[in-house]
């Protein structure tokens, strides 16, 4: 039972970061129909940049306290990324707005090897460790434990995604977002200004990709110029899963995906007589994947996809 | 330029009289079979032995990206877990001919088997996620080669199968009857080392895939992909089975992936996989982007491009040493840099590619009025 907990605990703490990820390629699905193939790299460019601040901050002669280090960090990497996703959306999107689907699809992929490269040569191919600046703390919870930096992650992406779903249902921005994406044409003419509500999706996913990365990196200690990539995806297939376009599927999607994928890998040795063991974990996202895309395309969540001629 | 490719320039006019006349034809095919024999040659005179073995690569790369082309470009579906096939021929090879489980079959024989598996493989990736729209179907095409992948590198425990990540070494090299490719032999006073052994038999590969592409362009199905391409619904209306012929198009540009595989594992004698990396399925991807989807041409430009510019891409060491005295940037590390450059830069500036077929660069300059 506490082994399953564990398990559970560490899925869902897992699942809140894909969930914030995810929420950025639903966000820019559900407008553009389009894979932002370069989010997860916004992800790692999140993480290198506060991990840069922070160890520049730890080696100043100023003595700031752990967490306010951190914040700095956190504080940094978000403007970096929402540049990042700006530039990315005006440089390789846009002009292609109206180009054949594949177009759009190859340029992603190219802006996401540009940005991982480019990562490579500035901070190097080695991984990099996260500087254990906040002290860790652990509590025990009917045999399973539970740290600080855990329920921390939890939480505030509990308030992120709480905070995007209030903007998005209650503001004015929020209804012309709605309004783009149920149809662009429609929208411009309700005054609408359709780039600037493109331009904001992609910052504002940028930003909380920016969190999300920060927030993997502390939590696994490492960051890595290709982290970005595998946890992209991964957090792709949690859009899916969710239905991909709804923002509250999103969120859905990536808790589950998470949970799936730690009780997946805790107990896969066991089901499997050990044949398989816990190093199939990166599988089970792409099986989750595939199969939702067999029987429920339209994800848990969505409504039924329609082919837009 | 414009004036010269005009419809009614004098100069396209002689060349098209030029293209219909059957004894330039001749002349044509002879000069160009003479060029292709001498090439190893001519290669190791200009630029060194080591550049005969970028020839070898070159020629590789040419097959498999007429094997994806087969998929992308005529049939329009984007896969970017391509080498999952490039593996799936490669471990074949690597398991048929090594010490690993003692057999050591001829590459006759494990080539087409290879070949089979592939497609094989191709038929059960299609079947589940063909019914997906194009999106979807890159990132499940993408996962299944990350899933591969990562079944190559674990299958080693409880029953070791492909070695885990050391790989399989020792691999056969290419012998056909008691002749080992793999030793220079003399023929009428020529000594051919190694390399140009192998370099003849890829070349006749590639002739050979070269020419399956032609044919199946022009073919019924050839004909099927590209209105599945264009237009799916409308295909189907005009009585294509679009399910049995997008699930063909999948084995067939797998087949030629299993191929490619083998060749590449008895050309290195040795596979791991690592090797197989999405990377590799994305340059291949660009290949095919930067020439000119669904031209073959085009193609074997892209194909050629981008096995020999990284190569060149080695000379910019020197360039910055002479430059700024040391070396900055490291040249490989460049090599990735520019193909995510030159993918972004194609498709907003020529999204038909370098060397696009004249129906492709037609419709999509429609597309633009």
């Amino acid at each position: 039972m506490d082994i399953f907990l564990q398990q559970l605990i560490n899925g869902l703490v897992l699942g809140s970061i894909y969930a914030l990820v995810a929420l950025g390629y639903t966000m820019v699905y559900g407008i553009l129909e389009l894979i932002n193939f370069a989010h997860g790299e916004i992800t790692m460019i999140g993480a290198m940049v506060s991990l840069a601040v922070i160890n520049l901050l730890i080696g100043s002669s100023l003595d700031l306290p752990g967490v306010m280090i951190v914040f700095m960090g956190v504080l940094t990497a978000i403007p970096a990324c929402m540049a990042l996703g700006f530039l990315i959306e005006r440089v390789a999107y846009r002009p292609l707005r109206h180009a054949p689907r594949l177009a759009p699809l190859i340029t992603a992929i190219g802006v996401s090897i540009v940005l991982q490269n480019v990562a490579m040569l500035i901070w190097g191919r080695q991984y990099i460790s996260f500087p254990a600046i906040i002290p860790i703390q652990r509590y025990e919870i009917l045999g399973a434990t539970i740290s600080n930096l855990q329920i921390f992650i939890f939480i505030f992406s509990g308030l992120l995604m709480a905070g995007l779903v209030a903007l998005v249902h209650k503001t004015r921005f929020g209804r012309a977002m709605r309004a783009t994406a149920q149809s662009p044409q429609s929208a411009s003419l309700m005054g609408v200004n359709v780039n600037n509500i493109i331009a904001i999706t992609f910052i504002l996913g940028s930003a909380l990709a920016a969190i999300a990365g920060v927030m993997v990196g502390a939590y696994y200690g490492l960051a890595h110029y290709y982290m970005g990539f595998l946890l992209g995806l991964k957090a792709f297939c949690a859009a899916v899963l969710g239905g991909i376009g709804n923002i509250a599927g999103a969120m859905l999607g990536g808790l589950l995906l998470g949970v799936i994928e730690s009780l997946g890998a805790g107990y896969i040795g066991d089901l499997t007589g050990g044949f398989l063991g816990s190093h199939y974990q990166d599988v089970f996202a792409f099986l989750v994947l595939i199969i939702v895309l067999v029987f429920r395309p339209s994800g848990l969540l969505g409504e039924r996809v329609v082919e837009r001629a | 330029m414009s004036q010269l490719f005009s419809k009614n320039s004098p100069f396209l006019a002689r060349w098209t009289a030029f293209k219909h006349d059957r004894r330039a034809a001749w002349i044509a095919f002879v000069v160009v079979g003479a060029l292709l024999a001498a090439l190893p040659f001519l290669v190791e005179l200009g630029l060194g032995r080591s550049w005969v073995r970028v020839l070898n690569f070159t020629l590789l790369y040419i097959m498999l990206a007429l094997g994806l082309n087969i998929v992308v470009g005529y049939a329009g579906l984007l896969d970017l877990g391509y080498v999952a096939f490039y593996a799936v021929g490669a471990y074949c090879y690597a398991l048929l001919a090594s010490p690993h489980f003692g057999l050591h079959l001829p590459f006759w024989i494990i080539l087409p088997i290879g070949a089979l598996v592939a497609g094989l493989f191709g038929i059960l990736l299609g079947t589940p996620t063909l019914r997906l729209r194009g999106d979807y179907l890159a990132i499940v095409t993408l996962g299944f080669g990350e899933i591969i992948r990562i079944f190559l590198n674990n299958l080693n425990t409880p029953v070791n199968i492909t070695n885990g990540p050391q790989g399989i070494n020792l691999i056969d090299p290419f012998h056909i009857g008691g002749i080992s490719l793999n030793q220079a032999h003399t023929i009428a006073g020529i000594t051919l080392p190694s390399t140009y052994n192998i370099y003849y038999l890829f070349l006749l590969l590639t002739l050979l895939i070269i020419f399956i592409s032609m044919r199946l362009q022009n073919s019924r199905i050839g004909r099927a992909w590209v209105a599945i391409r264009e237009d799916e619904v409308a295909a189907e209306a005009m009585g294509i089975n679009t399910r049995n012929i997008k699930l063909l198009a999948f084995a067939m540009g797998a087949s030629f992936g299993g191929v490619s595989g083998g060749l590449f594992a008895g050309l290195q004698g040795f596979v791991s996989p690592e090797s197989f990396n999405l990377l590799e399925s994305i340059m291949i991807l660009c290949m095919i982007v930067l020439g000119g989807m669904g031209h073959i041409p085009g193609v074997i430009l892209g194909a050629v491009l981008l096995t020999v510019l990284p190569e060149a891409l080695r000379y910019m060491g020197d360039l910055q040493r002479y430059l700024f005295g040391s070396v900055i940037v490291d040249p490989a590390d460049l090599r990735l840099l520019l193909f995510g450059l030159a993918l972004i830069i194609m498709m907003i500036f020529r999204p038909a590619g370098l060397w696009p077929s004249p129906q492709r660069s037609r419709e999509l300059s429609d597309v633009e009025t």
